[in-house]
């Protein structure tokens, strides 16, 4: 039942969204909706933790914790997102960025894209968990297009094709997973190619099939993720994109790819033993942070230098997976929802520079402690957390997965990446120190300073991570359960 | 029945990877359009074959939807992106047209030594064919990799996708019908919003240019 009614609020706000003009009343009802799918999230969350696993719709639908928890990180990062739109379409409006028409058009992609997301994460069956993620890229498109300038299309363009390729690669290898399970079967059923299913014969697949199965799956769904050989379009699509479409793509969309990812890891697991699956993951997981440290040293641009600190996250993502246990799983579940909320506080921080200083280029941008105290303020702590300092939940998961993965043999491992962790913190704090503090002291002319309703769903964002940092009990128990369905 | 069977399934998986070889041949945009028009409607065949063989309801019905999109909508939504400049060439690939075929031969050579592992295992009359769609899949990422106008690189992009669906239909005589249409429609879409953006470059004149991108780099 919760299940449906998560979906059924954000299909309903995607109708109303498309039957009504653009005013900012129905930005304020997106916000809403995802505020309710929060809620529902939530309670959902707890049913799942506490009882058995819900399913809707004769099975097509199913809510474990891992999904439950997905629907968390889901509703968080698109109650922030959907916050800032009503704010960003008529700040767009009034300087003739954009029209009402396409503004409507933005919220209603914007729903899409979200519903996708939450169907992705709340079907049951792997094929359907493809057409929605799939279906991402084409709500997106239009999404990181909606400047219309030649780098917006440009951005798109590259998008799409990467992605779509990527992608396809992702769908041969659910078809092979599809082969390997109806050998085991005999016969098609009405719950092929669901999770649940593959996992029961998930011994008896062909691990000739699966071996080759797994890596498309993990190039393909690794494009979407972000990860390295296919990550060129990410920094190109997140700089291009409106500020709350760059958080909700870099806070969740990464990540609900990646939840594709640790569902096909389970089955490998079984069908190959461990071995296969996390050497693989280790070379894409090393490959993204090497090519993230290196890219961001000499970065000249604000939301490309986060964007590649979200390619470095998502390799982190994929070493936690390679180690596999219980604890690594957790605590990979932990940086999903603290990367998540950290880095959409920064790209709508990042968004609230733009509007203000009319660009995002680092060497421009600079004494904004002194000139906007409220903004650059937000903005240190949010660097801050994204670099892992404690008390902020990023620093305990960031230290639970490299425990993890010391537990697990792969300490050297855990030295190469903290090597590359080490290099992105000093570029982190090179360019912070120049934004926040950099250029002659000037003091804040004081027309342009922050509106509450912008700095206080960002300050309580960087609260919720500090306060799922120090005191883990709200989601303790949803972490654990939700490791438990990934590590059986 | 069966040998007609095998040989009606022979003729149109193999019309599907001789397709994919003759659009690295021809230049003329057009024409390569309509290629991959008679590559959907092969690929239809191999689904209706496969369907009649297997008496398989759902794989008629996707047949049918193949035949659509693949066979008519697609290629005509793309005629008309290419109508824009009718007369238009492939006229410098980055890799010229013999030394491209050539390079299909050894990817085809290629598919069917990476997919021995899996036909070997289930050896039947359809599962010997597949490594036909994987030699179609390559050949896809090949044109598009190598092609520079947009609607090449579309039809690339689609190569790929129908190499997959004729992998599926072999080896697995379909997979579920939800996520065939899923699947059908991402495609279509994906279509759309590629013709969309090629509208909107095209507008500036830009639509020679996509091989040249380079307002965003680092």
């Amino acid at each position: 039942m919760l299940i449906l009614i998560i979906l059924g609020i954000a299909l309903l706000t995607t109708l109303l969204a498309a039957s009504c003009a653009w005013h900012p009343w129905v930005g304020w009802a997106s916000a809403v909706a995802s505020a309710s799918v929060l809620g529902f999230g939530i309670a959902l969350c707890v049913t799942t933790t506490t009882n058995a696993p819900v399913t809707a719709l004769g099975g097509a639908l199913r809510a474990d914790s891992l999904s439950a928890f997905m629907v968390l990180v889901i509703g968080t990062v698109s109650l922030l997102a959907t916050l800032f739109t009503p704010r960003t379409m008529q700040q767009e409006i009034e300087s003739g960025a954009t029209t009402t028409r396409y503004a409507k058009r933005y919220v209603v992609l914007m729903q899409v894209f979200i519903t996708c997301m939450l169907l992705a994460v709340l079907t049951a069956n792997l094929g359907v968990l493809w057409v929605s993620v799939e279906a991402t890229t084409i709500a997106t498109t239009f999404l990181v297009s909606h400047r219309r300038t030649d780098g917006a299309f440009e951005a798109s363009w590259k998008y799409v094709i990467l992605c779509s390729v990527g992608i396809a690669l992702a769908f041969l290898g659910t078809v092979l997973v599809y082969f390997a399970e109806l050998h085991v079967r005999g016969v098609h059923t009405s719950a092929s190619l669901d999770w649940t299913s593959v996992m029961a014969v998930a011994h008896h697949l062909n691990p000739g099939v699966m071996r080759l199965a797994f890596a498309l799956l993990v190039v393909g769904y690794g494009t979407k993720v972000g990860l390295v050989p296919m990550h060129s379009w990410l920094p190109d699509a997140h700089s291009q994109a409106p500020a709350p479409v760059s958080a909700l793509m870099s806070g969740v969309l990464l990540t609900v790819a990646f939840y594709a990812l640790l569902r096909f890891k389970s089955i490998a697991d079984v069908a190959l033993g461990t071995t296969f699956p996390r050497a693989l993951l280790i070379v894409v997981g090393l490959a993204s942070l090497l090519l993230a440290s290196a890219m961001m040293i000499a970065q000249r641009d604000l939301k490309r230098l986060l964007a590649y600190s979200s390619i470095e996250h998502m390799g982190l993502l994929a070493l936690g997976a390679a180690a596999g246990t219980p604890l690594a799983i957790a605590a990979l579940l932990l940086h999903i929802l603290g990367h998540g909320i950290t880095k959409s506080v920064l790209f709508l921080t990042s968004g609230e520079i733009y509007h203000l200083e009319g660009t995002t280029e680092i060497a421009s941008i600079s004494g904004l402690l002194t000139r906007r105290p409220v903004l650059g303020g937000i903005f240190g702590f949010a660097i801050m957390s994204l670099v892992g300092f404690p008390p902020f939940s990023i620093f305990v998961s960031e230290f639970s997965m490299a425990r993890a993965e010391v537990d697990a043999g792969l300490w050297w491992v855990v030295v190469v990446a903290l090597a590359c962790l080490g290099v992105i913190f000093a570029a982190m704090a090179r360019h912070t120190r120049h934004l926040l503090m950099g250029g002659d002291v000037v003091t804040g002319d004081g027309s342009t300073s922050v509106a509450r309703s912008t700095a206080i769903p960002l300050v309580t964002g960087l609260v919720a991570c500090v306060v799922i940092g120090v005191v883990a009990w709200p989601i303790q128990s949803l972490l654990q359960s939700a490791a438990h369905v990934v590590v059986p | 029945m069966n040998s007609s069977y095998v040989g009606a399934l022979e003729l149109a998986s193999g019309a599907v990877l001789v397709s994919a070889v003759l659009t690295l041949w021809r230049r003329q945009v057009l024409s390569i359009v309509t290629l991959l028009s008679v590559q959907g409607m092969a690929l239809a065949a191999v689904a209706v074959t496969l369907g009649l063989h297997e008496h398989e309801k759902g794989l008629l019905i996707t047949g049918v939807l193949v035949f659509i999109v693949k066979g008519i909508v697609v290629p005509g939504l793309l005629r008309r992106v290419s109508q824009v400049d009718p007369n238009s060439r492939e006229s410098a690939p980055l890799v010229n047209v013999p030394a491209s075929l050539v390079f299909a031969a050894i990817l085809i050579v290629l598919a069917y030594v990476v997919s021995s592992h899996v036909t070997s295992f289930a050896p039947t009359e359809a599962t010997k064919l597949a490594p036909i769609g994987i030699a179609t899949v390559l050949v896809g990422y090949f044109m598009l990799v190598t092609r520079r106008r947009a609607v090449s690189k579309i039809v690339g992009l689609i190569l790929v996708d129908n190499g997959i669906a004729a992998v599926t239909f072999l080896l697995t005589a379909g997979v579920p019908l939800i996520v065939e249409l899923g699947s059908s429609l991402d495609v279509l879409l994906v279509v759309v919003v590629l013709q969309f953006l090629i509208v909107n470059m095209g507008r500036d004149g830009r639509l020679d240019e996509l091989g040249e991108m380079k307002a965003l780099h680092d």
